[in-house]
């Protein structure tokens, strides 16, 4: 620990810290609009100058390293005048257009100017005009006024890691730009806009939208990957105007990616604001009552035998729990279903399911193995982890496949089962590796879990890693990627049927009533089925429906979510659900009442506690032991790793006019053949 | 008057080719086994002794700074880097020792290498010395096949190559750090000190950073000693230097002279006087154009060496001495200073950036005589701003002569511009956005 | 100087030939196995000597994929450099310094005379097309002001007759005499040395 003085108040500070930190620790507040703690120093914006003892020059605190015995002073006449100095010529060739600046209300240099700016301009000299940039569909670039600070550079070369900006020319010239103004390709590119301290790189969707002001702040939780997450939903009335990431270290750190930020535009297009029954193929506007009605007398001419349900990736916890009773007690039935495919999962035991490495572990590790995973557009925020590991501690990455730009130099196998088998049985190059790490992480993804031999592989890696001592209390190294932020609180909820498989009963038409509850992704060929479809947005599920049941975004229900790590997070109500359609709890709560006299829960509260009993007592139903045998044959297969498409993965990003925009310029980029 | 056997560069003028046969007849690559035999410790103690300060402009300690590098190679190589990227306006001297001594250079380099153990050394040369760059590779190519570099160097046992990187027209990348940035192909763009390149330098390995002319005595000095060097000039401020003499004078000219030499000597006697005589003297700009100027009147008695011009509030920089007479409009000439950095500013930093594009157009404007009164103030001002703020010596380097001007010439500013501000201050009231309505009654 | 653009009418494709390839791998070997990007303003340079002095789009992205670094980090030194090229300048470059030392010695006779001669604007081509020329900072040849470059070669100790002199003998085809038009001997003081006379009368 190194001893100092800021402002005579004696500070204590670890060894490699910056004098800005230290300033900070004894709560002092250093401008700085260069700095940023998750990005390398750059030191030139040097606005966080302070005063040090013996130094006649004033220093950047944000790259002087703390040393024993420092004196520092950051509230001298010295320093205010360096940092007035600083202002001044920062805004001399600043635009004086913060009444037409989106920026304006949220931006560094219109707070800093306050404490450090004079009233009137002494430059006199024409203002400089830069050029606008183009940046691709989601940055709006306005770059007379950029303060040159870098951190978008940094930001797109270090954590992004695709270096595509750049500053060209020199001095007063210089200019932030894309290569050949080309649009940037990274699923993380706006966070630049949060980075940018002034109004140089805004929103392009958002532009004009709203003053900041103005917006109602909802933190909440992100449902577009099974990451979580944590953003601010900002509403104007209804209104979901922007998607911005707040800080959580465990999860998002600060970033998110340009799904969840920008999809937020699909929650106001194709919604389903009220009930519709299908009469000779045309949907018509019905009221509740009359679905309600309908589905009463459905359900009372069908063996209950007949009927099933399945909720879909962005269903929340509350509502399958509700869903499942509904099932349990209602219809007395356990047909649901949360798996769209025959996919291998040991509900029994939960860290067959989860991340069990967690998001910070990924930083600990030294070595990953990715195994029928892409976890660049099946987890673009766990993909930066990997990517920081990769930079900081130079973590080694090997892929069982070929898997194009991760952003992060990896070695990649021949994408085989058996090389999985040889791999896990000691009989690979790499199986030494694994063994010689200290802390490695095998991250499955849901291509692996689709494998024939799924089970197999799994049980097989278990093993190895458990007879080799790295698998134990503290480290799990297996994970399992999951892609959809409903799928790990489903598995939580038992939301699987374990005796039947009801999927391949819907393909084969068992079924005479199939109530999807927010599932647009089933594959099956509808014949006589009578399907009642309760969701947000109008798309595949409603298009085969009978009955529709509108329901609420996530943004417009309070409610849980379990992430890949199995980490429980509420998201919270932002907005309302639009016209007639409700909260998805409540209709299904609506439908056992009108069923049987009986509500399944008084109210949310009863629902929550109810939920949260039957979690704490699947803790103790944990079964460890399970997995342990495997009668079966192996047989070699090739892994294909099979993605949704990125921009539309689902059903909100598949309303969004700007992920059609981002898809679109992806496309165009292709087509030109100058991406390689 | 220097004696001509205490000069080191006797082929200044190449009168007698710098090839190595004419390079050995003079005396170099005579013994340098015998000098590095001696091992480090006595080299670095014997350029100690000799009290040689870096040639680049800052005066830094030479002996000082090659004893910076580790003691022990680790696991980082060690670099020496040459600085030749000589852009400052009114030098040229390093462009001479290129192309007439470069085997001084070579053999400096060995030398110095040695000393602070590295393996491979780069000279970095400005684009534009293309023509001079290749007659100093000739030079190499020659030591090589002379087994004087390359694996056991000169018989000394020490390995080293030597490369050269030309510039591409940045003069900040004379600037050590942004050097080692240029080295490493990007942006010439200073880097944060601390860390110091001697720890953390060119690859992120140790690396000292000379100028061509420091190293370039090095050979000498070690044949002649220490003493012998810093018998020359005075206490600090020592041995000999290639002054360049430009401007409104008769004769330019390079010349090697001691340190301490009286400037109005160097004028008269070496430059052949003042254009118009000393009497058409206006200025002078004493070591570069990043150097604040010297009145007339001051340069009567002036010595030329890093301390006495240090006490006249300039610098001894390069040495580059610009004479500027009477005939020249002293506000244009350092305008066009100021366009000079303007242009060659890096653009990292924000008061550099800003300030030196502003200070140039002022000083436009206060040439043609556009000024207001209270812009004169404002343009010191400005040049406090920049000055000390910023990440490398830029800052002072832009706005020195700025201040040069200001101190020195304020009188004829302030002729020349004496337009009211638009703006009058009456009423002093802090923070007030539109005070001059309040001089209005109504308002 | 402003932000200098890249020029419109940009070549499809650039490759290095095979000079420029032997050249180009003997750079790379001078540095560090891994720190190739130190060669970029080298083979920068290299392409810039191919294309006749100007560096198109496609030879940087041809250098960037050479040395294995991103495009934008090309662009980047190429705009920062001003001896970069980045449109189509003359076959004779000429480059007239006018910072301080050269204009309190005339240098704006210089820039008269090119006027004159080339073209009335800089960076434009001469009507015979093989000419141009810009003004440009110190050339770090300031006892021979006032003076200029040409291609890569210094012709010092000028004024305004010998200049045009000088661009006539360009614009015919001919190659000037490079170095001082006043016949001293490199930087020694004109008909007024003092010193190493012996080594001069040697």
């Amino acid at each position: 620990m190194l001893k100092l003085k800021v402002n005579d108040i004696d500070v204590e500070v670890e060894e490699g810290l910056t004098v800005l930190q230290a300033c900070e620790k004894a709560g002092v507040e250093i401008p700085r609009f260069c700095y940023h703690e998750k990005l390398s120093i750059a030191g030139n914006c040097r606005m966080c100058l302070v005063e040090m003892e013996k130094s006649p020059k004033p220093i950047a605190s944000c790259a002087m390293p703390a040393a024993e015995g420092m004196n520092i002073k950051t509230n001298t006449e010295f320093v205010e005048k360096a940092r007035k100095g600083v202002m001044e010529f920062l805004l001399a060739n600043h635009p004086l257009d913060c009444p037409v600046c989106d920026q304006g209300g949220e931006c560094d240099l219109q707070d800093q100017s306050m404490y450090y700016g004079v009233d009137k301009s002494r430059f006199k000299e024409n203002k400089r005009l830069v050029p606008e940039k183009n940046m691709g569909p989601l940055i709006k670039t306005q770059m007379t006024r950029c303060i040159h600070c870098t951190r978008c550079v940094r930001f797109a070369t270090e954590i992004a890691g695709v270096p595509e900006l750049g500053a060209i020319g020199r001095g007063e010239d210089m200019q932030i730009t894309t290569y050949l103004e080309e649009s940037m390709q990274s699923e993380l590119s706006a966070n630049v806009v949060d980075l940018c301290p002034v109004g140089a790189l805004t929103s392009k969707p958002y532009v004009f939208e709203a003053r900041p002001w103005e917006l109602k702040k909802t933190e909440t939780i992100d449902v577009m990957d099974a990451v979580g997450s944590n953003i601010r939903v900002d509403t104007y009335d209804w209104e979901v105007k922007r998607v911005l990431p707040i800080i959580n270290e465990d999860i998002n750190e600060e970033w998110i990616s340009d799904k969840t930020r920008y999809a937020c535009d699909g929650l106001l297009h194709q919604r389903l604001d009220t009930p519709f029954i299908k009469y000779n193929k045309k949907f018509e506007k019905a009221s509740w009552a009359e679905v309600y009605k309908i589905i009463k007398s459905k359900i009372e001419n069908t063996t209950k035998e007949k009927i099933c349900g399945f909720v879909g990736d962005l269903t929340n916890m509350e509502t399958s729990y509700i869903f499942k009773e509904f099932f349990e007690r209602t219809l007395d039935i356990k047909n649901y279903e949360s798996r769209t495919d025959n996919r291998f999962i040991n509900i029994l035991n939960r860290e067959d399911y989860i991340f069990n490495s967690s998001l910070n572990g990924i930083e600990e590790t030294d070595l990953i193995f990715l195994v029928g995973s892409n976890p660049r557009y099946e987890a673009t925020i766990l993909n930066a982890r990997i990517r920081k590991s990769h930079l900081n501690n130079n973590t080694k990455i090997y892929s069982l496949n070929e898997n194009g730009d991760l952003t992060y130099p990896y070695q990649s196998f021949d994408g085989q089962t058996q090389t999985l088998k040889n791999i896990f049985n000691g009989q690979h190059e790499l199986s030494k590796h694994i063994l010689n790490s200290k802390k490695p992480m095998i991250i499955l993804g849901e291509s692996f879990l689709r494998l024939n031999n799924a089970e197999f592989l799994y049980i097989k890696m278990k093993e190895f890693l458990s007879q080799n001592n790295k698998l134990s209390e503290d480290w799990n190294p297996l994970n399992i990627l999951s892609c959809d932020a409903s799928s790990v609180g489903n598995f939580d909820l038992g939301f699987i049927n374990k005796e039947k498989n009801i999927l391949n009963d819907l393909k084969s038409n068992k079924f005479e009533i199939v109530y999807l509850v927010g599932q647009d992704n089933l594959d099956f060929n509808k014949k006589d089925e009578f399907v009642i479809y309760q969701g947000s947005h109008g798309d595949k599920g409603a298009e085969i429906a009978d009955i529709i049941l509108p329901g609420a975004a996530y943004t417009e229900q309070d409610a849980h979510y379990t992430n890949l790590e199995g980490k429980i997070q509420k998201a919270y109500k932002a907005s309302y659900p639009p016209g007639e359609s409700k909260e998805d709890w409540q209709i299904i709560n609506e439908i056992a009442e009108f069923m049987n006299n009986r509500k399944l829960f008084n109210d949310k509260e009863e629902l929550e506690s109810s939920m949260f009993n039957y979690l704490n007592l699947q803790k103790e139903k944990q079964n460890k032991e399970y997995l342990n045998e495997f009668s079966g044959e192996f047989k070699n297969e090739k892994l294909t790793i099979d993605i949704k498409p990125y921009y539309f993965s689902n059903i909100i990003a598949r309303c969004s006019k700007t992920m059609i925009e981002c898809n679109n310029s992806k496309l165009n980029l292709k087509s030109t053949g100058t991406e390689g | 008057m220097l004696k001509d056997q205490d000069r080191i560069f006797k082929n200044l003028y190449n009168d007698m080719g710098s090839d190595i046969i004419s390079a050995q007849n003079r005396g170099d690559w005579v013994n340098t086994k015998e000098i590095t035999d001696k091992g480090r410790d006595w080299i670095i103690n014997e350029i100690k002794d000799s009290q040689l300060r870096g040639r680049g402009g800052a005066g830094f300690p030479t002996g000082l700074k090659w004893s910076f590098a580790p003691k022990e190679v680790g696991s980082r190589p060690h670099y020496l880097v040459i600085n030749g990227d000589e852009s400052e306006p009114g030098t040229c001297k390093d462009r001479d020792i290129l192309r007439f001594e470069p085997h001084k250079l070579i053999e400096g380099c060995l030398i110095a290498s040695y000393a602070v153990q590295a393996h491979i050394c780069y000279i970095y040369i400005r684009g534009e010395y293309f023509v001079d760059g290749q007659k100093l590779q000739a030079a190499i190519d020659e030591a090589y096949e002379k087994k004087l570099l390359g694996k056991n160097a000169a018989g000394t046992g020490w390995d080293l190559d030597i490369y050269i990187h030309y510039g591409a027209g940045a003069y900040i990348c004379g600037e050590e750090t942004a050097l080692l940035e240029s080295i490493e192909g990007k942006k010439g763009q200073p880097r944060l000190k601390p860390p110091f390149p001697a720890l953390i330098g060119l690859y992120g390995c140790p690396t000292i950073i000379n100028n061509v002319e420091t190293i370039a005595v090095v050979p000498t000095i070690l044949r002649r000693g220490g003493k012998w060097f810093a018998s020359l000039g005075r206490e600090k401020n020592t041995g000999t230097k290639i002054f360049c003499i430009s401007g409104n004078v008769n004769t330019p000219c390079n010349v090697e002279e001691e340190m301490n030499i009286p400037l109005k000597e160097l004028i008269e006697v070496h430059a052949g006087g003042v254009i118009g005589g000393w009497d058409n003297l206006q200025a002078v700009i004493p070591g570069g154009s990043s150097m604040p100027l010297i009145p007339k009147e001051k340069c009567e008695t002036l010595t030329m060496d890093f301390d006495s011009l240090m006490a006249e509030k300039s610098g001894l920089g390069t040495a580059g001495i610009v004479v500027i007479n009477k005939d020249q409009d002293i506000i244009k000439c350092m305008a066009r200073i100021a366009r000079f950095y303007k242009h060659e500013s890096c653009g990292q930093c924000t008061p550099c950036r800003e300030g030196s594009g502003w200070m140039w157009r002022m000083l436009e404007r206060m040439a043609k005589g556009d000024a207001t009164k209270d812009e004169v103030e404002m343009l010191g001002d400005v040049t406090n701003q920049i000055a000390g703020h910023t990440i490398c010596a830029f800052g002072e380097g832009s706005s020195w002569p700025v201040q040069g001007l200001l101190r020195h010439f304020k009188k004829e500013i302030e002729e020349r511009n004496n337009l009211d501000p638009i703006v009058q201050k009456k009423n002093n009231i802090p923070y007030l956005v539109d005070q001059h309505l309040l001089d209005k009654k109504n308002a | 100087m402003s932000l200098r653009r890249p020029a419109k009418n940009q070549p499809e494709n650039f490759e290095f030939n095979n000079s420029s390839l032997d050249a180009a791998n003997k750079i790379v070997s001078k540095y560090p196995k891994g720190k190739q990007q130190s060669a970029v303003m080298a083979l920068l340079y290299i392409a810039q000597r191919q294309n006749g002095n100007w560096i198109p789009l496609a030879a940087m992205k041809y250098i960037a994929k050479f040395l294995d670094m991103p495009y934008i980090k090309v662009y980047e030194v190429a705009t920062f450099y001003t001896m970069y090229n980045l449109s189509p300048v003359g076959k004779h470059f000429i480059q007239v310094c006018t910072t301080t030392p050269c204009m309190i010695r005339g240098a704006s006779k210089l820039v008269e005379a090119c006027k004159e001669k080339i073209s009335e604007n800089e960076c434009e081509l001469s009507n015979d097309k093989s000419c141009s020329w810009m003004e440009v900072e110190c050339l770090g040849a300031c006892v021979n002001a006032p003076m200029m470059q040409i291609n890569d070669e210094y012709y010092e100790d000028l004024d305004k007759e010998k200049t045009l002199k000088i661009l006539d003998q360009i614009l015919k085809g001919e190659t000037p005499q490079a170095g001082s038009y006043r016949g001293r001997i490199n930087n020694e003081p004109e008909n007024n040395r003092k010193t190493l006379m012996d080594y001069k009368n040697a």
